[in-house]
């Protein structure tokens, strides 16, 4: 009955403004979210087609019906289970390293006065401000002595020595929780590496998850890394793999948008599971990185 | 004060005492804020010497020699650097780049604040459209770069069917030397929208909202707000959003390696490729150091001289 009556009355000016202001924010976000998807779904669709049909005038929007087929010889006629065995393990090996490394340091960098802390903490800082592409040629020339070249270990090992976001990211997180507990455990006997891992570890599985997420999708969408250490086909990460596809299979549009697509699903799938957590990662490391 | 002090060392070395002196020592290292301080960052001091500082030392020292990682490098002095300037493929890098992140980051700016801007406000399915707006920070740049490679195709390409459709005939995108680059910046200011639109809208949000109620009390239009509230107030979002935007544009390669390989005519050979060239393709050491550190002083400098300039137009609460 209320609601009848409110109907009649007119809206005000500034319900209208708010109404349009709305509806332009709707449409503005509906276009962009069209233009996103699109080229998405345009790969999706191009991938279940046969080889005329890829071709097709006009093109054939919804692929009918879907050739499965493409798929299943990536796997089976190319070693595409290997490519992502081998970004899989690199990947978590790498978050691993991030992982660890940074929270050992962030700890230190948060919660202990040893000497020299400030002026360490700013060298870690320092170094993000230092592109890979100047480092990557000594470190190339240490790892072709070590024997390490086309082998898995400079796409992880170097996680496990700290990363100097991850140590800002995690040392800003370390430090909101309350110095208290700290003192408290102390006071019960905790030594430091107690603290870290029985209090600040637990607590701090928002931040840790961020981290995690951060790393791996880096680590998964790397290709410098790849291009550089690895010959063997066998070794192969995706993006390496997709590359070296698209000089063998140039006109094959099917088999690449294929192999995209399995290269883009799980990390797709990470990413809407946890998808508060990267966001809120993206949005603090935006902000305050 | 001295006398307590001296009973607490007392017990305590008699707790040691009792366990022998080697487990006295640890006990007193274990307790020592700089030892644990220092095993706590251990890793880490082996990594920024390792992995950062000793490469950024070594490859300012190989960017004054000739090698070519299997012999011993040959100190040449400042050769590779004289070699340098005369190289016309260097300069042309050089431009492709500059080209790549005037397009890439002003464009990227203004589209993704505009968006912002609009979804300022209290809306449904937000979560929905975010996740959507995101799709193309997750996905790799190499399946992002197949992906339009497949989109720009000259003939077959959905985007040129499109424009035929409105009547427009579409260039040969990637194939042609004036349209590659351009295609590149289209391609990456799509890809980067969603990031910047929500880094944007999470700076939004932080603006409080009696500044606005203030100034309407005041008289002020939707202009003089966004102009005198919106625009000073989210500075400090822009100023990042600018910094992290150049460095990460002057690094731009995934999309010129699996592109286009720097063709055609080296309209796409960006800074970054060139140096992987050289480092990996031809297998100058020397040179190739010598090119990375070009573009290491190319940012610095530019990043010095924004937060330089910062006071004058960024403004922090």
């Amino acid at each position: 009955m209320v609601d009848a009556k409110r109907e009649w009355t007119l809206p005000s000016a500034r319900q209208v403004g708010g109404f349009l202001a709305k509806a332009w924010a709707y449409f503005l976000m509906t276009l962009t979210a069209v233009t996103m998807i699109f080229p998405f779904y345009w790969m999706v669709a191009t991938s279940l087609k046969s080889e005329a049909r890829v071709f097709a005038f006009p093109p054939e929007w919804i692929p009918n019906p879907p050739l499965w087929s493409n798929y299943l010889y990536m796997f089976t006629e190319l070693p595409f289970g290997q490519y992502v065995f081998n970004s899989v393990k690199v990947s978590l090996l790498w978050t691993v390293g991030v992982v660890l490394s940074s929270s050992l340091a962030a700890y230190a960098f948060a919660r202990v006065k040893f000497w020299g802390r400030n002026v360490l903490f700013l060298v870690t800082l320092a170094a993000l401000m230092i592109p890979g592409q100047v480092t990557m040629i000594p470190l190339y020339v240490v790892m072709s002595r070590i024997g390490w070249v086309n082998t898995h270990y400079p796409l992880f090992v170097p996680a496990f020595f700290g990363s100097a976001f991850g140590i800002f990211l995690m040392r800003q997180y370390f430090l909101t929780i309350p110095q208290e507990l700290n003192d408290a455990a102390k006071i019960d006997g905790c030594s430091h590496f107690g603290i870290y891992l029985r209090i600040m570890m637990p607590l701090s599985k928002p931040v840790i998850a961020t981290l995690a997420l951060l790393s791996f999708m880096g680590s998964w969408n790397d290709l410098l890394g790849p291009v550089i250490y690895l010959y063997d086909q066998n070794l192969f990460t995706l993006p390496l793999a997709l590359t070296r596809f698209r000089g063998m299979y140039y006109t094959q549009w099917a088999y690449m948008m294929a192999g995209a697509t399995v290269s883009l699903l799980p990390i797709l799938a990470i990413f809407l599971l946890t998808q508060q957590y990267f966001v809120r990662g993206v949005v603090l490391s935006g902000l305050k990185g | 004060m001295s006398t307590v002090k001296s009973t607490m060392k007392v017990a305590g070395s008699t707790w040691a005492a009792q366990s022998g002196p080697l487990s006295a020592w640890w006990f007193r290292l274990s307790n020592n804020e700089h030892f644990v301080g220092y095993i706590f960052i251990a890793p880490l001091l082996v990594g920024l010497l390792v992995f950062t500082y000793g490469p950024v030392l070594a490859a300012f020292g190989l960017s004054f020699t000739k090698g070519d990682y299997i012999s011993t490098p040959k100190w040449i002095g400042l050769d590779n650097y004289r070699a340098l300037l005369q190289d016309e493929l260097f300069w042309k890098s050089l431009w492709n780049t500059v080209y790549y992140v005037v397009g890439v980051v002003p464009l990227g700016i203004v589209l993704s604040l505009l968006l912002a801007l609009a979804m300022n406000q209290k809306l449904r399915g937000i979560v929905f459209y975010r996740s959507i707006f995101f799709l193309p920070t997750i996905t790799s740049s190499v399946a992002i770069s197949l992906m339009w490679l497949w989109i720009y195709n000259p003939e077959f390409g959905v985007l040129n069917f499109l424009l035929r459709l409105v009547g427009v005939k579409g260039p040969a995108w990637l194939s042609t030397p004036e349209w590659a680059m351009p295609a590149v910046i289209i391609m990456a200011v799509w890809r980067g929208l969603g990031y910047n639109m929500l880094i944007f809208l999470a700076g939004l949000q932080g603006i409080p909202e009696v500044y606005y109620e203030a100034a309407e009390i005041d008289g002020a239009g939707g202009w003089a707000k966004f102009r005198y509230i919106t625009v000073p107030l989210l500075s400090p979002t822009t100023f990042m959003l600018l910094i992290l935007g150049l460095i990460g544009a002057f690094q731009v390669f995934e999309y010129t390696y699996v592109m286009t390989g720097g063709g055609p005519l080296y309209s796409t050979l960006t800074m970054v490729l060139y140096v992987y060239t050289n480092a990996f393709r031809f297998f100058e050491m020397g040179y190739a150091s010598a090119l990375a550190y070009v573009l290491f002083f190319i940012l610095l400098g530019l990043t010095l001289v924004q937060f330089k300039y910062q006071d004058r137009w960024v403004h922090y609460e």
